[in-house]
């Protein structure tokens, strides 16, 4: 072995040569600092400092919404939304299973795409997050007092919620659309129809949820549409406000093969939302109200903190064929798949994603079209724009594959090219590229903290990657996926962070941490705890025996729960477990897990009552404890349960220390 | 005594009105896991939290330790102290109307004792709760008591704990200057 080992050495020599100067050559291409770079200083933010932004990072299939710190790429917290979460038992606990309730039942899971900032006059204003489900379609809002969901609707007469959830200038609105296109009747009732009959059959809508002023959501009115793939969207601000735009693809109305058969037509569109003038039409009565049966979830921790569901049976629909002047088609080279309005609400981008250039509308050449009613055709009663009417100008060179576009604010827009994996930053005035960045690898969206409202914080740019590869230590076939922070300040754009993003994150929002900060709860106050089953103090504990279902009044504080030691459950009882968390400090949750549960633990926030269900199947004594460190005894934070033969009559006894 | 000296006199007495309003003392804990600081203050009538929950969560940590809990309600010194005040502010007054000299020193000793004995009776009360401890608590050093300075400040284990006067004292301080100053002044022929 040794011998041939020596024999190796004088090919080694080469190979090491030619090695380092590959590597060399990769350091560059890869994304490396030269020793002299900054990049370390600008995004090193020490211990005890707090990052400048909040980055809200969709978790795409994990159906969660990612917190990140920037400009550190700390993964902070995730908010529990439209999937169970075992970590704290959201979509398992008595309180929380309500959330993920649906037209189709229980649905333990989501596919998150985009979040979006609730804005006042055009500007992020750290009340709300709104983030859509693709898959079953919904919206959810996050408030970001507590970070914790209180509310899910469901779209009604849609299919993948994709074009979705982006809101109006003051948060009149938010924004949904099937991006699978489904078939039904005039009743807006599913068709039991063969799939080939497509182009008869299958309709689109586009939903406008109304959201009031203390943040509850309710459809108030769907527009039906043809029978395209709806993709993403924006509002308008400024001059285009009152408008919304959408695009869409399959204008070919293909059902199969979409790779091949939806990618045959020049031009798709763009269309054009009037969303005032529809609003105008709902408050006169216009339009029809049809079956649209969805539900409704919320969760108040004023209410009792137990969510609650409702299900609503009516949406009104509006048909553009009836009702004039709200949905105008702009045709948009290629299969546009993101669509963008810059700060100043002047011009409509679209990333044509099998387009070799960018298309820029002009707000007001499409108004100027439509009073001049200069349409090329229409489509299902609607009026088709001419592009070279509307066209501000295309930009040349954007790299491939373009997809999505934010801005800075100071007159520059920057688009992902996803199959040329990189950031092309354009002056959108003369449509000019300026400046270009590679990242690692294939961008799908970017995100430029308030980039997509009209006050952008041209500090910091996000690319959101869809390829990880090479970037991390490697975890087997699956990975996190990548995101490199860019600096967008100076002229050039820089390099400064490769950070992993957990799930698969599409959009992403940022804001100002201060915005965000100023409203945090610490914790509930028990005082205001309004749980029907809460022991806001130890004397209020007990457990209450009706029929095989059994209450169990519970209270953590460090470091026991009372009571710690329960006799008189039966096999076959069904034990809720009501646990309230008598602390009032910050960061003092106490856990609840008890063996052989069948649904998760409960993870109890200072103040706050939640419940897990327990139905033993066997006899015999089991333990429960606390699951979060919360003291320095945090280890004698035990109790037990006994548990006894289903035909026995034990009685009931509990207590803590006696 | 002048006009100036009795106002000067019942503007002595009045300034005890400022007990009533601040805090007297104030005791405050630093713990690395406390970043924001946790503590009490003591006013005429009560211990309380310096943020609303901190009285409880001083007990909570302090029965590790087997102290008692703070009950502001069941301390009797509590209950006496807006009486005292209340005496001192009232024959305060009564000197600066009658404008007799001689006992506003009378009622200056009469203050300083009470104060004396208001400080010793702190002492007393915060030996207790740092030595009587409770011997099933939990963590038990050898050696180790719990009993907060009077003034200044002490490292309890990880916690360090500050004693200091709040507004309140200085009110009385003073109330009790100016009283001295008046009785000073008014001797002069």
């Amino acid at each position: 072995m040794k011998k041939q080992t020596h024999s190796h050495r004088f090919w080694m020599l080469p190979a090491v040569v030619l090695l380092s100067v590959t590597l060399f050559g990769c350091n560059g291409s890869n994304g490396n600092f030269s020793s002299n770079s900054d990049a370390a200083q600008k995004v090193y933010v020490a211990p005890g400092e707090l990052d400048e932004f909040y980055g809200f990072m969709s978790g795409g299939y994990n159906g969660q919404l990612g917190v990140y710190g920037l400009p550190s790429g700390r993964h902070i917290f995730t908010v529990p939304v439209f999937s169970q979460a075992a970590v704290n038992g959201y979509g398992y606990s008595e309180e929380t299973k309500a959330m993920l309730n649906t037209s189709h039942g229980f649905v333990p899971w989501g596919d998150a795409h985009h979040p979006e900032l609730s804005q006042t006059n055009g500007e992020t204003d750290g009340r709300w997050i709104f983030i859509n489900e693709n898959n079953t379609p919904r919206v959810a809002r996050i408030g970001l007092d507590e970070f914790k969901t209180q509310e899910i609707i469901e779209i009604p007469n849609s299919a993948g919620n994709h074009a979705s959830a982006f809101v109006t200038p003051n948060t009149e609105y938010v924004s949904a659309a099937t991006r699978f296109s489904i078939p039904m009747d005039e009743n807006m009732q599913g068709m039991d129809v063969s799939i080939d009959s497509y182009k008869d059959t299958f309709r689109g809508t586009i939903s406008f949820i109304k959201v009031s002023d203390e943040g509850k959501m309710n459809i108030d009115f769907q527009i039906l549409m043809p029978g395209f793939d709806y993709d993403l969207s924006h509002s308008g601000k400024g001059p285009s406000d009152g408008w919304a735009f959408f695009t869409s693809y399959n204008s070919e109305q293909a059902h199969t093969l979409l790779e091949i058969n939806a990618s045959k037509n020049d031009k798709d569109f763009i269309a054009a939302i009037n969303w005032r003038k529809a609003a105008e039409y709902v408050k006169e009565g216009k339009g029809t109200m049809m079956p649209g049966k969805h539900v409704r979830n919320y969760i108040d921790h004023e209410e009792g903190g137990i969510a609650k569901s409702e299900t609503i049976d009516e949406v009104r629909v509006l048909d553009p064929r009836e009702l004039e002047g709200i949905v105008y088609f702009l045709p948009t080279p290629k299969s546009p798949h993101g669509v963008d309005v810059d700060p100043t609400g002047q011009y409509i981008i679209a990333g044509g994603k099998l387009s070799t250039v960018i298309p820029v509308h002009s707000f007001d050449k499409m108004i100027n079209a439509i009073d001049s009613e200069d349409y090329e055709g229409e489509v299902m009663g609607i009026p088709v724009l001419k592009y070279d009417s509307i066209l501000h100008g295309e930009v040349e060179d954007p790299g491939l594959g373009p997809l999505h576009t934010e801005f800075d604010g100071k007159g520059f827009a920057y688009t992902t090219a996803f199959i040329s994996s990189e950031v092309v930053k354009w002056d959108i005035e003369n449509t000019q590229v300026v400046d270009r960045i590679d990242t690692y690898y294939s961008p799908g969206h970017l995100m430029i903290p308030g980039g997509d409202s009209q006050k952008p914080d041209g500090k910091y740019l996000v690319a959101l990657n869809k390829i990880t590869k090479d970037r991390y230590l490697p975890t087997g076939p699956e990975m996190f996926h990548s995101a490199q922070l860019i600096d967008i300040s100076g002229d050039k754009m820089q390099l400064l962070l490769d950070f992993p993003t957990e799930g698969e994150p599409h959009y992403a929002q940022g804001i100002k941490a201060e915005k965000v900060m100023e409203r945090q709860k610490r914790f509930y106050k028990l005082e205001d705890n309004t749980h029907p089953y809460r022991a806001t103090s130890e004397a209020q504990t007990r457990i209450e025996r009706d029929g095989n279902e059994v209450h169990v009044y519970m209270t953590t504080i460090r470091s026991h729960f009372a009571p710690d030691n329960i006799e008189g459950i039966k096999v076959g009882d069904k034990v809720y477990f009501h646990v309230t968390n008598l602390e009032q400090d910050w960061d003092v949750p106490h856990g609840f897990a008890i063996k052989g549960a069948n649904n998760a633990e409960l993870l109890i926030m200072p103040g706050e009552t939640l419940t897990m269900t327990w139905e033993p199947q066997q006899v015999g004594v089991f333990p429960f404890y606390c699951t979060d460190f919360c003291s320095a005894l945090h280890q004698e934070m035990q109790g037990y349960v006994r548990v006894s033969p289903e035909n026995s009559d034990p009685e009931i006894k509990y207590g803590t220390g006696q | 005594m002048k006009t100036s000296h009795k106002i000067w006199m019942a503007v002595a007495a009045l300034l005890l009105i400022g007990v009533y309003l601040v805090p007297i003392w104030s005791i405050s804990m630093e713990a690395p896991q406390y970043p924001e600081g946790i503590g009490m203050n003591i006013t005429v009538n009560n211990i309380e939290g310096k943020q609303p929950n901190d009285l409880k969560n001083i007990n909570g940590l302090n029965h590790y330790i087997g102290m008692k809990p703070i009950e502001p309600a069941s301390i009797p010194e509590l209950q006496v102290m807006p009486y005292i005040f209340a005496f001192l502010m009232v024959t305060g007054l009564i000197i600066a109307a009658t404008g007799k000299r001689k006992l506003i020193l009378f009622w200056l000793g009469i203050f300083i004792l009470l104060a004396v004995a208001g400080l010793v009776d702190f002492y007393l009360w915060g030996y207790d709760y740092g030595h009587n401890l409770n011997p099933d608590a939990p963590i038990k050093v050898p050696g180790m008591t719990y009993q907060p300075p009077l003034l200044g400040s002490k490292q309890l284990l990880n916690i360090n704990a500050t004693s200091l006067p709040h507004i309140g004292f200085y009110f009385a301080l003073l109330s009790m200057s100016i009283a001295g100053l008046v009785w000073w002044k008014s001797g002069d022929k």
